[in-house]
């Protein structure tokens, strides 16, 4: 048989979107501190603002190292092309504001990060955009939420705080009876772990804030879109297959193809609304793509070996990661990840709130602070910190416990992880 | 958009987004196998604005166009004398691009009132395809669309470096080849392999043609459009640097300026 000599994921990861450059042949990708690009003559400058040549025209809406980082981001997930943005949360509107208007409707499942629960339950019906949630594991309550104004269906592959895991390829085709795409988070697994288009998702987008930059130095977002999803076909997206008044009646799914949703979202999305990745952050985040897959396997194997410990410890009194027998989403995870279920997991600890605070106060390598997916150790118990205003009954409702604690597990060695644990949690009982 | 008809079906295609002008010169892209209209997008945009009116057509059972595909280049160049005809020209310059330059050149010679010029982007006499890659194709196997993107692209556009901020071109490709319908790709081929006409159409090309060809191109190397330069009385050349067979969408500034070029000086 032949054989198709297509680069793999650990090269894409250190090579893919750059060449050395070529007036001084640097091989890093260098960092375009500019914030706008001399045109080759006037006709070339027409040109860029039809969309008729490519390029760079303002750094709001390109730049030569964020699309070095966009397209690898794009080879890594298997889809046709990415936007890098300010911030996870930013991808996510841009999304959103690029696919609907007021009026239309998400499906969404109920097991959220915070922030894209506030954005979907509280601000977006300001704009006239309404969220119905359903539990990720009821393939059917996704199927009755659907409404004919439904413009989405959403999740995260991985559920906060109990890392849910959706019957991935089921709910994408109850969206595509509808004509609507799925749409993942996939900042907690990141491309190593999950690849989201090879399950029938459409769109996905990541937080690259966490494992994908790796070192917590700075904040951004991405979206990618696999090219798959038939917008013509749907009929009910105005926003690719109508006329657009500001580019001469264009109709991008007509002209673009493949690449119509991401070719509006940069030249409308980042152009009107902002929120471009900066070009420095955008470095920064490249370094954390070339060890993305010898990182992501470190990550695994520490957690794996602690949640192991944790599960001989007469202080825990459960401990919720998908590869666990008694996780509801284990099998699922054995198909859909089968080589790790992430390094993010929540535990309960034996006397609540007040064994919580003692535990998090112990700790000495495992950082308290809110954010995932670092190099570093991280730990937070939301009932004394993020969500300490709230009763016991309103902790039980937003389905964190009082003796809830997060681990993000990083990349230390693991005998010192398990040390430090270790006698946090004797200190919990004291 | 434009919906045209010919013979009975309906074909679509994109005109660059700015309606047909029947005062100006209409300039048809033709895509290659498998593919489809939007691997023209930025050169019919271009032209569309500058006095060209622009039909980047869905081949027969491509894209959005109604079946049924045609069976053999000789075929599509008929249909495209007839696709000329429907959008209202007697004469329209031609660019094809690998498959599509077959079909244009076969066009250009069966058809020599209906053609003003002719641009053959990864042209060749005759496009031999590995027996491993139609045996792929007519198992319906999708490894074929792979090692279309391995061959198809020059081995510094594997690493990306897509002109287009942000796309990812191997990705790209092969969602295009993914899209079409069951049994075009093996159809699209097989059409390709059994052409044997090319050196004969050559010599029956009366038309100023320029041939654009990408450096690493490994599907149409170099060499296989020899009889193009032997037998076309007016040939043009145009060597893209870096580029593979798909230099239409790899490297399209540098088509623009060629296709450009071309066309002010007929
Ligand atoms: C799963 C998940 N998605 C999205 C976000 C939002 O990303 P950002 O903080 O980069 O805006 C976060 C941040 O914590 C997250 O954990």
């Amino acid at each position: 048989m032949v054989d198709p000599k297509l680069l793999n994921f650990d090269t894409l990861s250190v090579h893919a979107g750059q060449h050395p450059d070529t007036d001084h042949g640097a091989r890093a990708v260098p960092i375009y501190q500019t914030t706008s690009y001399v045109f080759r003559d006037v006709d070339h400058a027409a040109g860029l603002f039809n969309l008729e040549r490519q390029g760079h025209i303002y750094s709001r809406i390109s730049n030569p190292t964020v699309a070095a980082l966009e397209e690898r981001l794009a080879a890594l997930e298997g889809g046709v092309g990415a936007i890098a943005t300010s911030s996870g949360m930013s991808a996510l509107f841009l999304a959103i504001a690029t696919l609907m208007s007021a009026g239309d409707h998400i499906v969404s499942s109920s097991a959220l990060y915070g922030g894209a629960n506030n954005l979907l339950a509280t601000t977006l019906p300001r704009f006239g955009i309404t969220t119905t949630f359903v539990n990720p594991r009821d393939t059917d309550g996704f199927r009755a939420a659907i409404r004919p104004e439904t413009r989405l269906v959403y999740g995260e592959t991985l559920g906060n705080p109990g890392l849910e895991i959706m019957d991935v390829e089921a709910v994408s085709a109850v969206a595509h009876e509808s004509g609507v795409p799925l749409m993942l988070d996939n900042t907690f697994a990141t491309p190593v772990l999950f690849r989201p288009f090879e399950w029938g998702v459409d769109l996905s987008y990541h937080s690259i804030t966490k494992f994908i930059g790796g070192h917590g130095v700075a904040i951004g977002g991405a979206l990618v879109d696999s090219g798959r999803f038939d917008w013509t076909a749907s009929g009910k997206f105005p926003t690719l297959t109508e006329p657009y008044p500001s580019y001469h009646g264009l109709r991008f799914a007509e002209e673009f193809g493949t690449q119509a949703f991401l070719i509006r979202a940069r030249v409308e999305g980042l152009r009107d609304f902002g929120a471009p990745l900066a070009p420095q952050n955008a470095f920064y985040i490249l370094q954390g793509t070339e060890t993305l897959g010898i990182r992501m396997q470190r990550h695994v194997a520490n957690t794996r070996a602690i949640v192991e410990y944790l599960s001989g410890r007469e202080e825990v009194s459960w401990i919720s990661y998908p590869e666990l027998p008694d996780h509801p989403d284990h099998d699922r995870a054995a198909r859909l990840m089968p080589d790790g279920c992430g390094a993010i997991f929540a535990f309960g600890i034996k006397g609540g709130r007040q064994a919580g605070r003692k535990f998090i106060k112990k700790l000495k390598i495992f950082s308290h602070l809110a954010n995932v997916g670092d190099a570093k150790s991280l730990v937070i118990h939301p009932a004394s910190t993020t969500h300490a205003t709230m009763s016991s009954e309103q902790l039980e409702k937003a389905g964190i416990g009082e003796d809830l604690i997060r681990l993000s597990i990083g990349l230390e060695d693991p005998d010192d992880l398990i040390d430090d644990l270790s006698s946090a949690l004797r200190a919990s009982r004291k | 958009m434009t919906e045209l008809l010919v013979r009975g079906a309906r074909v679509s295609a994109s005109c660059g987004g700015r309606e047909p002008d029947p005062s100006l010169p209409l300039l048809v892209f033709v895509h290659g196998a498998a593919l489809d209209r939007t691997c023209w997008q930025l050169q019919s945009r271009y032209f569309a604005f500058r006095g060209f009116s622009v039909v980047a057509v869905d081949l027969p059972g491509h894209g959005r166009s109604e079946g049924p595909l045609c069976a053999s280049v000789e075929e599509y160049a008929d249909w495209l004398a007839e696709l000329v005809e429907a959008a209202g020209y007697h004469q329209a310059h031609l660019v094809g691009h690998s498959m599509g330059a077959l079909i244009t050149l076969e066009a250009a010679a069966r058809h020599p009132g209906r053609i003003s010029s002719l641009t053959l982007c990864g042209g060749a006499a005759a496009i031999p395809v590995h027996p491993g890659l139609l045996s792929a194709a007519q198992n319906g196997d999708d490894i074929a669309y792979r090692l279309m993107a391995s061959w198809g692209h020059s081995r510094r556009s594997h690493l990306g470096g897509h002109p287009t901020p942000g796309l990812w071109m191997m990705g790209g490709s092969i969602r295009l080849w993914e899209r079409t319908p069951p049994g075009v790709l093996a159809s699209d081929l097989a059409a390709c392999d059994r052409y044997r006409r090319g050196r004969e159409a050559a010599r029956q090309v009366g038309c100023p043609t320029l041939l654009i060809s990408g450096s690493q191109d490994i599907m149409t190397p170099n060499r296989s459009a020899n009889p193009l330069r032997n037998g076309i009385k007016t040939l043009a050349e145009v060597t893209i640097e870096d580029a593979g067979h798909i230099m239409i969408v790899e490297q399209p500034d540098r088509v623009i300026d060629a296709l450009d070029g071309f066309l002010t000086g007929l």
